[in-house]
Protein backbone atom coordinates (compact mmCIF):
# COMPACT_ATOMS: atom_id res chain seq x y z
CA UNK A 1 0.00 0.00 0.00
CA UNK A 2 1.48 3.46 -0.88
CA UNK A 3 2.37 5.68 2.34
CA UNK A 4 -0.63 8.10 2.90
CA UNK A 5 0.63 11.84 3.85
CA UNK A 6 -1.36 14.48 4.51
CA UNK A 7 0.41 17.72 2.54
CA UNK A 8 1.11 19.71 5.09
CA UNK A 9 5.08 20.43 6.85
CA UNK A 10 5.97 21.42 10.37
CA UNK A 11 8.56 23.53 11.16
CA UNK A 12 10.21 25.40 13.65
CA UNK A 13 11.23 29.09 13.62
CA UNK A 14 13.61 30.73 15.45
CA UNK A 15 12.42 34.30 16.20
CA UNK A 16 12.33 37.08 19.10
CA UNK A 17 9.05 38.16 20.10
CA UNK A 18 9.47 41.56 22.11
CA UNK A 19 12.79 40.89 22.54
CA UNK A 20 12.51 37.29 24.14
CA UNK A 21 13.90 34.38 21.84
CA UNK A 22 11.31 32.13 20.92
CA UNK A 23 11.42 28.40 18.81
CA UNK A 24 7.83 28.51 17.35
CA UNK A 25 5.89 25.77 15.93
CA UNK A 26 4.06 26.10 12.85
CA UNK A 27 3.15 24.18 9.92
CA UNK A 28 2.42 25.23 5.91
CA UNK A 29 0.31 23.68 2.64
CA UNK A 30 0.11 25.20 -0.65
CA UNK A 31 1.38 28.78 -2.82
CA UNK A 32 0.12 31.78 -3.44
CA UNK A 33 -1.41 34.56 -1.06
CA UNK A 34 0.21 34.21 2.44
CA UNK A 35 -2.56 32.75 4.90
CA UNK A 36 -2.32 33.19 8.44
CA UNK A 37 -4.50 31.13 10.69
CA UNK A 38 -4.23 32.10 14.54
CA UNK A 39 -5.93 28.93 17.11
CA UNK A 40 -8.45 29.72 19.70
CA UNK A 41 -7.43 30.12 23.53
CA UNK A 42 -5.81 26.87 24.90
CA UNK A 43 -5.19 25.16 21.67
CA UNK A 44 -2.82 25.13 19.15
CA UNK A 45 -2.51 25.17 15.50
CA UNK A 46 -4.00 21.25 14.47
CA UNK A 47 -7.68 23.25 14.90
CA UNK A 48 -6.81 24.09 11.02
CA UNK A 49 -5.28 20.82 9.84
CA UNK A 50 -8.45 20.31 7.40
CA UNK A 51 -8.09 23.76 5.77
CA UNK A 52 -4.19 22.99 5.16
CA UNK A 53 -5.00 19.87 3.61
CA UNK A 54 -8.25 21.51 1.17
CA UNK A 55 -6.51 21.91 -2.50
CA UNK A 56 -9.55 24.28 -3.07
CA UNK A 57 -7.77 26.63 -0.77
CA UNK A 58 -3.64 25.80 -0.87
CA UNK A 59 -3.74 26.17 -4.94
CA UNK A 60 -4.21 30.25 -4.16
CA UNK A 61 -2.84 30.53 -0.86
CA UNK A 62 -0.21 29.35 1.40
CA UNK A 63 -1.57 28.45 4.68
CA UNK A 64 0.64 28.70 7.46
CA UNK A 65 -0.56 27.78 11.45
CA UNK A 66 1.44 28.27 13.99
CA UNK A 67 1.24 27.68 17.81
CA UNK A 68 1.42 30.57 20.22
CA UNK A 69 3.82 30.60 22.84
CA UNK A 70 3.20 28.43 25.47
CA UNK A 71 0.39 26.42 23.43
CA UNK A 72 1.03 23.24 21.13
CA UNK A 73 4.77 22.65 20.27
CA UNK A 74 6.12 26.32 20.86
CA UNK A 75 7.58 26.35 24.10
CA UNK A 76 6.65 29.40 26.95
CA UNK A 77 9.75 31.63 27.07
CA UNK A 78 13.02 30.20 29.29
CA UNK A 79 12.29 30.91 32.63
CA UNK A 80 8.05 30.25 32.28
CA UNK A 81 7.98 28.34 35.44
CA UNK A 82 8.85 31.46 37.51
CA UNK A 83 5.62 33.54 36.92
CA UNK A 84 1.82 33.19 35.62
CA UNK A 85 1.37 33.23 32.09
CA UNK A 86 -1.00 36.14 30.63
CA UNK A 87 -1.83 37.25 27.44
CA UNK A 88 -2.53 40.88 26.69
CA UNK A 89 -3.24 42.68 23.62
CA UNK A 90 0.37 43.90 23.51
CA UNK A 91 1.94 40.69 23.29
CA UNK A 92 -0.35 38.91 21.52
CA UNK A 93 -0.18 41.28 18.61
CA UNK A 94 3.49 41.35 18.86
CA UNK A 95 3.51 37.44 18.56
CA UNK A 96 1.22 37.31 14.91
CA UNK A 97 3.52 40.56 13.44
CA UNK A 98 6.91 38.58 14.60
CA UNK A 99 5.41 35.96 12.82
CA UNK A 100 4.64 37.83 9.77
CA UNK A 101 8.02 39.80 9.73
CA UNK A 102 10.43 36.46 10.28
CA UNK A 103 8.48 34.60 7.87
CA UNK A 104 8.83 37.77 4.91
CA UNK A 105 5.55 37.59 4.18
CA UNK A 106 3.60 39.93 2.00
CA UNK A 107 1.18 41.49 3.21
CA UNK A 108 -0.56 38.52 4.55
CA UNK A 109 -3.87 37.67 5.20
CA UNK A 110 -5.13 36.67 8.58
CA UNK A 111 -7.56 34.90 9.87
CA UNK A 112 -8.30 34.13 13.49
CA UNK A 113 -10.52 32.66 15.53
CA UNK A 114 -11.87 33.47 18.96
CA UNK A 115 -9.23 35.26 20.72
CA UNK A 116 -7.86 34.63 17.30
CA UNK A 117 -10.97 36.45 16.00
CA UNK A 118 -10.15 39.44 18.80
CA UNK A 119 -6.99 40.16 18.05
CA UNK A 120 -7.73 40.50 14.37
CA UNK A 121 -9.44 43.26 14.86
CA UNK A 122 -6.76 44.93 16.87
CA UNK A 123 -4.76 44.11 13.81
CA UNK A 124 -7.56 46.19 11.68
CA UNK A 125 -7.76 49.38 14.55
CA UNK A 126 -3.29 49.36 14.79
CA UNK A 127 -1.99 47.58 11.64
CA UNK A 128 -4.06 47.55 8.64
CA UNK A 129 -1.57 48.44 6.25
CA UNK A 130 0.62 45.52 6.55
CA UNK A 131 -2.26 43.37 5.52
CA UNK A 132 -4.09 42.29 2.51
CA UNK A 133 -7.40 41.43 4.40
CA UNK A 134 -8.36 40.33 8.14
CA UNK A 135 -10.74 37.03 9.00
CA UNK A 136 -11.98 37.18 12.24
CA UNK A 137 -14.14 34.27 13.42
CA UNK A 138 -16.44 34.13 16.40
CA UNK A 139 -15.27 37.34 16.79
CA UNK A 140 -16.49 40.69 18.48
CA UNK A 141 -15.27 43.91 20.49
CA UNK A 142 -16.83 42.64 23.71
CA UNK A 143 -18.66 39.70 24.83
CA UNK A 144 -20.52 39.32 28.29
CA UNK A 145 -18.31 35.82 30.39
CA UNK A 146 -20.05 33.16 31.27
CA UNK A 147 -18.32 31.52 33.85
CA UNK A 148 -15.25 32.65 36.73
CA UNK A 149 -11.55 31.27 35.02
CA UNK A 150 -10.81 30.98 38.51
CA UNK A 151 -11.80 27.39 38.20
CA UNK A 152 -9.40 26.91 34.96
CA UNK A 153 -6.30 26.47 36.85
CA UNK A 154 -6.31 24.47 40.74
CA UNK A 155 -5.36 21.42 41.85
CA UNK A 156 -9.00 19.59 42.77
CA UNK A 157 -10.12 20.30 39.33
CA UNK A 158 -8.60 18.60 36.48
CA UNK A 159 -7.35 21.33 34.03
CA UNK A 160 -7.76 19.75 30.62
CA UNK A 161 -11.05 18.10 31.42
CA UNK A 162 -12.78 21.00 32.53
CA UNK A 163 -11.38 23.21 30.08
CA UNK A 164 -12.69 20.92 27.42
CA UNK A 165 -15.92 20.25 29.28
CA UNK A 166 -16.22 24.63 29.20
CA UNK A 167 -16.36 24.66 25.51
CA UNK A 168 -18.21 21.51 24.76
CA UNK A 169 -21.01 23.48 24.98
CA UNK A 170 -19.58 26.04 22.00
CA UNK A 171 -19.80 23.24 19.72
CA UNK A 172 -23.49 23.22 17.33
CA UNK A 173 -25.53 19.86 18.10
CA UNK A 174 -24.96 19.36 14.10
CA UNK A 175 -21.07 19.10 14.15
CA UNK A 176 -19.90 15.53 13.79
CA UNK A 177 -18.97 13.47 16.89
CA UNK A 178 -15.24 12.62 15.41
CA UNK A 179 -14.64 16.38 14.58
CA UNK A 180 -16.56 17.75 18.13
CA UNK A 181 -14.41 14.96 20.38
CA UNK A 182 -10.84 15.73 18.22
CA UNK A 183 -11.48 19.15 18.73
CA UNK A 184 -12.04 19.09 22.51
CA UNK A 185 -9.05 16.44 22.93
CA UNK A 186 -6.74 19.54 22.07
CA UNK A 187 -8.52 21.50 24.92
CA UNK A 188 -7.69 18.43 27.20
CA UNK A 189 -4.11 19.06 26.22
CA UNK A 190 -3.22 22.32 27.14
CA UNK A 191 -0.66 23.78 29.24
CA UNK A 192 -1.55 24.59 32.99
CA UNK A 193 -3.11 27.62 33.14
CA UNK A 194 -2.43 28.25 29.78
CA UNK A 195 -6.47 28.57 28.74
CA UNK A 196 -7.18 31.04 31.82
CA UNK A 197 -3.80 33.48 30.48
CA UNK A 198 -5.41 33.05 27.09
CA UNK A 199 -8.48 34.36 28.42
CA UNK A 200 -6.95 37.60 30.00
CA UNK A 201 -6.41 38.98 26.95
CA UNK A 202 -10.12 38.31 26.42
CA UNK A 203 -11.54 39.23 29.28
CA UNK A 204 -9.52 41.71 30.99
CA UNK A 205 -7.25 43.09 28.43
CA UNK A 206 -8.90 43.24 25.04
CA UNK A 207 -12.20 45.35 25.32
CA UNK A 208 -11.94 47.06 21.83
CA UNK A 209 -15.96 48.49 21.98
CA UNK A 210 -13.89 52.06 21.32
CA UNK A 211 -11.47 51.27 19.32
CA UNK A 212 -13.16 49.40 16.25
CA UNK A 213 -15.08 52.74 15.11
CA UNK A 214 -11.59 53.83 13.84
CA UNK A 215 -11.74 50.77 11.34
CA UNK A 216 -10.98 51.52 7.83
CA UNK A 217 -11.77 48.78 5.45
CA UNK A 218 -10.76 50.46 1.95
CA UNK A 219 -7.20 49.84 3.76
CA UNK A 220 -7.69 46.43 5.05
CA UNK A 221 -10.50 44.56 3.89
CA UNK A 222 -12.19 43.30 7.26
CA UNK A 223 -14.84 39.69 7.23
CA UNK A 224 -16.37 38.52 10.43
CA UNK A 225 -18.12 35.15 10.39
CA UNK A 226 -19.70 33.90 13.49
CA UNK A 227 -21.30 30.29 13.97
CA UNK A 228 -24.98 30.54 15.35
CA UNK A 229 -24.20 28.07 18.31
CA UNK A 230 -21.44 30.33 19.38
CA UNK A 231 -23.33 31.67 22.90
CA UNK A 232 -19.94 32.81 24.08
CA UNK A 233 -19.31 35.16 21.11
CA UNK A 234 -22.90 34.84 19.96
CA UNK A 235 -24.03 36.41 16.48
CA UNK A 236 -25.78 39.76 18.27
CA UNK A 237 -22.16 40.13 19.39
CA UNK A 238 -20.72 40.02 15.81
CA UNK A 239 -23.44 42.17 14.60
CA UNK A 240 -23.39 44.64 17.29
CA UNK A 241 -19.46 45.17 16.28
CA UNK A 242 -19.96 45.23 12.77
CA UNK A 243 -22.32 47.79 12.53
CA UNK A 244 -19.65 50.19 14.37
CA UNK A 245 -17.26 49.36 11.40
CA UNK A 246 -18.24 50.37 7.59
CA UNK A 247 -17.36 48.23 4.89
CA UNK A 248 -17.40 45.18 7.22
CA UNK A 249 -18.69 42.18 5.91
CA UNK A 250 -20.51 39.86 8.21
CA UNK A 251 -22.14 36.54 7.92
CA UNK A 252 -24.17 34.37 10.35
CA UNK A 253 -22.84 30.72 10.12
CA UNK A 254 -26.18 28.08 10.23
CA UNK A 255 -25.37 24.64 12.18
CA UNK A 256 -21.80 25.79 13.61
CA UNK A 257 -20.69 27.18 16.83
CA UNK A 258 -17.47 28.30 18.26
CA UNK A 259 -14.80 26.23 16.55
CA UNK A 260 -15.78 26.31 13.13
CA UNK A 261 -12.67 24.93 11.17
CA UNK A 262 -12.22 22.33 13.31
CA UNK A 263 -16.00 21.40 14.76
CA UNK A 264 -17.36 20.80 10.89
CA UNK A 265 -14.61 21.43 8.49
CA UNK A 266 -17.17 20.46 5.54
CA UNK A 267 -19.55 23.41 6.69
CA UNK A 268 -16.62 25.75 7.43
CA UNK A 269 -15.84 25.12 3.49
CA UNK A 270 -18.87 26.44 2.60
CA UNK A 271 -18.58 29.37 3.89
CA UNK A 272 -15.32 30.40 3.94
CA UNK A 273 -14.45 29.71 0.15
CA UNK A 274 -16.25 32.54 -1.25
CA UNK A 275 -14.40 34.79 1.22
CA UNK A 276 -11.42 33.29 -0.27
CA UNK A 277 -12.56 33.59 -3.83
CA UNK A 278 -13.09 37.21 -3.15
CA UNK A 279 -10.04 38.12 -1.61
CA UNK A 280 -7.68 36.11 -4.22
CA UNK A 281 -9.69 38.22 -6.90
CA UNK B 1 -46.09 14.63 29.52
CA UNK B 2 -44.16 17.38 31.56
CA UNK B 3 -40.83 18.15 31.69
CA UNK B 4 -40.96 16.78 35.31
CA UNK B 5 -42.25 13.64 34.13
CA UNK B 6 -39.19 13.21 31.47
CA UNK B 7 -36.68 13.68 33.88
CA UNK B 8 -38.52 11.17 36.24
CA UNK B 9 -37.15 8.27 33.64
CA UNK B 10 -33.40 9.67 34.50
CA UNK B 11 -33.01 5.82 36.50
CA UNK B 12 -33.81 3.88 33.61
CA UNK B 13 -31.77 6.34 31.06
CA UNK B 14 -28.86 6.77 33.36
CA UNK B 15 -28.82 2.90 33.86
CA UNK B 16 -28.80 2.37 29.86
CA UNK B 17 -25.75 4.53 29.54
CA UNK B 18 -22.81 2.30 30.49
CA UNK B 19 -20.41 5.15 29.17
CA UNK B 20 -21.24 7.79 31.49
CA UNK B 21 -21.51 5.60 34.26
CA UNK B 22 -17.52 4.46 33.48
CA UNK B 23 -17.01 8.35 33.08
CA UNK B 24 -18.77 9.18 36.71
CA UNK B 25 -17.29 6.17 38.16
CA UNK B 26 -15.00 8.75 40.56
CA UNK B 27 -17.91 10.91 41.60
CA UNK B 28 -19.81 10.92 44.65
CA UNK B 29 -22.29 13.62 45.69
CA UNK B 30 -25.75 14.62 46.79
CA UNK B 31 -27.22 17.19 44.58
CA UNK B 32 -30.74 18.29 43.51
CA UNK B 33 -32.04 19.60 40.16
CA UNK B 34 -35.07 21.90 40.00
CA UNK B 35 -37.07 20.99 36.46
CA UNK B 36 -39.84 24.17 36.58
CA UNK B 37 -40.92 24.27 40.36
CA UNK B 38 -40.34 20.48 41.16
CA UNK B 39 -37.44 19.56 42.47
CA UNK B 40 -35.45 16.33 42.25
CA UNK B 41 -32.81 14.94 44.72
CA UNK B 42 -29.84 12.94 43.16
CA UNK B 43 -27.57 10.63 45.46
CA UNK B 44 -25.16 9.90 42.94
CA UNK B 45 -22.62 6.80 44.06
CA UNK B 46 -19.28 6.12 41.88
CA UNK B 47 -21.41 7.63 39.15
CA UNK B 48 -24.59 5.82 39.59
CA UNK B 49 -28.02 6.56 41.22
CA UNK B 50 -28.33 5.30 44.44
CA UNK B 51 -31.03 7.30 45.28
CA UNK B 52 -34.02 9.57 43.31
CA UNK B 53 -36.27 11.04 45.10
CA UNK B 54 -38.84 13.54 43.26
CA UNK B 55 -40.71 16.38 45.01
CA UNK B 56 -39.83 18.91 48.38
CA UNK B 57 -38.10 17.05 51.36
CA UNK B 58 -37.82 19.21 54.64
CA UNK B 59 -34.40 20.53 54.92
CA UNK B 60 -33.04 18.36 52.64
CA UNK B 61 -28.82 19.64 52.51
CA UNK B 62 -27.02 19.07 49.04
CA UNK B 63 -23.81 20.26 47.48
CA UNK B 64 -25.12 22.25 45.00
CA UNK B 65 -28.78 22.67 42.88
CA UNK B 66 -28.90 23.02 39.60
CA UNK B 67 -32.31 24.75 38.80
CA UNK B 68 -34.08 25.60 35.34
CA UNK B 69 -37.47 26.45 34.08
CA UNK B 70 -39.46 24.03 32.23
CA UNK B 71 -38.79 26.07 29.04
CA UNK B 72 -34.82 25.95 29.63
CA UNK B 73 -35.70 21.99 30.15
CA UNK B 74 -37.83 21.41 27.23
CA UNK B 75 -35.16 23.42 24.95
CA UNK B 76 -32.12 21.23 26.36
CA UNK B 77 -33.59 18.12 25.59
CA UNK B 78 -35.01 18.70 22.22
CA UNK B 79 -33.27 16.18 19.88
CA UNK B 80 -31.68 19.39 18.08
CA UNK B 81 -31.83 21.97 20.52
CA UNK B 82 -31.99 25.39 19.55
CA UNK B 83 -29.04 28.19 19.46
CA UNK B 84 -28.63 29.18 23.16
CA UNK B 85 -31.04 26.47 24.46
CA UNK B 86 -28.19 24.00 23.81
CA UNK B 87 -26.03 23.50 26.53
CA UNK B 88 -26.56 24.16 30.73
CA UNK B 89 -23.99 27.00 30.76
CA UNK B 90 -25.79 29.12 27.90
CA UNK B 91 -29.47 28.24 30.06
CA UNK B 92 -27.36 29.89 33.17
CA UNK B 93 -25.80 32.95 30.70
CA UNK B 94 -29.24 33.77 29.43
CA UNK B 95 -30.97 33.90 32.66
CA UNK B 96 -33.57 30.42 32.19
CA UNK B 97 -31.48 28.57 34.69
CA UNK B 98 -29.20 28.86 37.66
CA UNK B 99 -26.67 27.40 40.16
CA UNK B 100 -25.46 27.62 43.22
CA UNK B 101 -23.97 25.40 46.63
CA UNK B 102 -20.65 23.98 45.87
CA UNK B 103 -19.46 24.07 42.34
CA UNK B 104 -16.50 21.93 42.70
CA UNK B 105 -17.89 18.68 42.59
CA UNK B 106 -20.34 20.25 39.66
CA UNK B 107 -16.67 21.33 37.44
CA UNK B 108 -14.69 18.93 38.27
CA UNK B 109 -17.37 16.91 36.60
CA UNK B 110 -18.53 19.07 34.46
CA UNK B 111 -19.14 16.99 31.07
CA UNK B 112 -20.53 14.13 33.16
CA UNK B 113 -23.50 16.62 34.81
CA UNK B 114 -23.98 18.15 31.31
CA UNK B 115 -24.52 14.30 29.72
CA UNK B 116 -26.52 13.15 32.50
CA UNK B 117 -28.90 16.15 32.71
CA UNK B 118 -29.44 16.13 28.56
CA UNK B 119 -30.54 12.00 28.68
CA UNK B 120 -34.44 13.12 28.56
CA UNK B 121 -33.00 14.02 25.09
CA UNK B 122 -32.84 11.16 23.91
CA UNK B 123 -36.58 10.21 24.55
CA UNK B 124 -37.66 13.41 22.52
Amino acid sequence: MAIQLDPMVGRYLRTDIDGVPYRLYFEEAGQGIPLVCLHTAGADNRQYRHLLADPEITRRFRVLAFDMPWHGKSMPPDGWERGEYRLTTQSYTAAIRAFCRAMELDRPVVMGCSIGGRIVLNLAIEHAPEFRALIALEAADFQQPWYDTAWLHRPDVHGGEVCAALVSGLIAPHSPPVSRHETLWMYMQSGPGVFKGDLYFYRVDGDLREKVKTIDTKTCPLYLLTGEYDFSCTPEDTLRTARHIAGAEVLVMKEVGHFPMSENPAKFREYILPVLDKISR
Amino acid sequence: MTAADRFARLPQLLAADSDLLRRGRWLTVDCRVDIGPEPFFLAIRNGALSAFERGAKLMRSTAFAFRASDEAWSGYWKSVPEPGWHDLLALTKRGAASIDGDLRPFLQNLQYFKDLLALPRKEA
